[in-house]
């Protein structure tokens, strides 16, 4: 019984120092992507083709998904709201919790299972496969030309792609309130005018989401640069993205939203 | 510079970024309706704002006329100072008087304008003297139940009289 005690006690110390040196490690391939921030002007044909493949490839997925997310909004919003008498305050509910919330977080959520995944995978390969080393053989910095172009592709997606999910959510409200049960069209957008402030509500999700784009992307790399050069050890780095992004994206945003609303 | 499909998409990415930017600030938020071409500014001193904020609607016959620009203390008179900003388009008379308003039972608030009859205009800096302050909800109840209290209290004293 004390050898169980003592085994659960060392595999929790060991946890705890594994968690702070990988901060560590963290902060610092951060800093090196920062240090290499005017390679990318240099060369921004690679960029680019992150740009293509992070946040082009994500259009789709965000596009359908957003057109859902405020086609459900608007339904259940006018269910509840149509109790009170005022359905039209529907454009109101719509935008502001897309604008606001449901944009920059569900973009986040997605992007890390569309592209963070996709991300860590392809490191994580080129890791085992090698061919970090042979860039390092050929004095080519792989942080330089694999890692700092796909980190800044990610940070300039996100806000895109929030952007664009609040945009085409607020379409799918407008698709359920007004063709199909049938609130005015002109309430419609003139409620949601009078109570969505520019500064307020939509630089601080743009801001929101500038933030998620940062981490998620930062998970991704460092979760496949850091992964074992194996098989299993790939995989288990693509989930711990999924699942390391989820949970700082939510988090994060509560920390962000009590900042947002309290300053 | 050699063109290649990938340029293009991302190209077309960023377009659509923009676009959905734009977008946002115009149709959803409200960056068309804060500047709305020309306007002059005017002060007006109230006892009590209540829940009125910048940017809430300043109305006359319930058209929206301007908006409110700032909100400050007045240590001096102890007053809340709002400053408001008119459309250029519509002149008022100096006696104008201004009154806080709620839209509906629980609604924003906003700042309502009524003419008086003095034939001199409005000036960019002058100050509304006539100002009713805003209905704080706890002080309406508290009048209504000292009013009761008392006409109860007054219809006891004269049933002991008869």
């Amino acid at each position: 019984m004390f050898k169980g005690l003592q085994g659960a006690l060392s595999s929790l110390g060991h946890r705890v120092i594994e968690g702070i040196w990988r901060i560590g490690a963290g902060a610092r391939l951060f800093s090196y992507i920062c240090f290499y921030l005017p390679e990318i002007f240099k060369r921004p044909r690679l960029i680019v083709r992150e740009i293509f493949s992070t946040g082009v490839l994500s259009l789709l997925i965000i596009i359908v998904s957003a057109f859902f997310v405020g086609m459900v909004l608007g339904l259940q919003g006018y269910n509840t709201l149509q109790k009170y008498g005022s359905s039209e305050s529907i454009g109101v509910l719509v935008a502001l919790s897309l604008v606001r919330e449901l944009g920059p977080v569900v973009t986040a959520l997605l992007f890390a299972g569309r592209a963070g995944t996709a991300i860590t995978a392809e490191i994580g390969l080129m890791k085992a496969t090698e061919q970090l080393s042979a860039m390092e053989m050929m004095a080519v910095s792989p942080v330089a030309r694999v890692i700092a172009p796909r980190f800044w592709a990610g940070v300039i997606s996100m806000p895109i792609l929030a952007a664009l999910f609040s945009m085409v959510g607020v379409l799918g409200g407008y698709f359920v309130a007004v063709p199909i049960v049938g609130v005015d069209s002109g309430a419609f957008w003139s409620q949601m005018q009078a109570s969505v402030d520019f500064r307020d509500d939509i630089v601080n999700g743009v801001m929101k989401s500038l933030v998620f784009g940062v981490v998620c992307t930062m998970i991704a790399l460092f979760e496949g640069y850091d992964a074992p050069p194996t098989a299993e050890g790939v995989s288990r780095a693509t989930t711990r993205t999924v699942v390391n992004s989820s949970l700082a994206v939510l988090g994060l945003d509560f920390i962000l939203t009590a900042l947002m609303i309290g300053a | 510079m050699e063109r290649t499909t990938i340029d293009l998409w991302v190209g077309v990415f960023l377009a659509l970024g923009l676009a959905a930017i734009f977008g946002l600030a115009l149709k959803v938020g409200n960056l068309t309706s804060s500047n709305v071409g020309e306007t002059y500014t005017v002060t007006a001193a109230f006892e009590n704002i209540g829940g009125l904020k910048p940017h809430a609607p300043v109305k006359s016959a319930g058209v929206v006329i301007g908006r409110v620009d700032g909100i400050v203390f007045d240590s001096k008179d102890y007053e809340a100072k709002v400053t408001i900003k008119l459309d250029k388009r519509y002149q008022f008379s100096k006696e104008t008087s201004a009154s806080i308003f709620t839209a509906g039972l629980l609604g924003e608030q906003y700042i309502g304008l009524e003419t008086g009859y003095d034939e001199e205009k409005l000036q960019s800096g002058d100050k509304i003297k006539h100002t009713q302050s805003a209905v704080v909800l706890e002080k309406m109840i508290s009048q209504f139940l000292y009013n009761k209290a008392s006409d109860t209290k007054s219809s006891d004293t004269s049933k002991a009289a008869e």
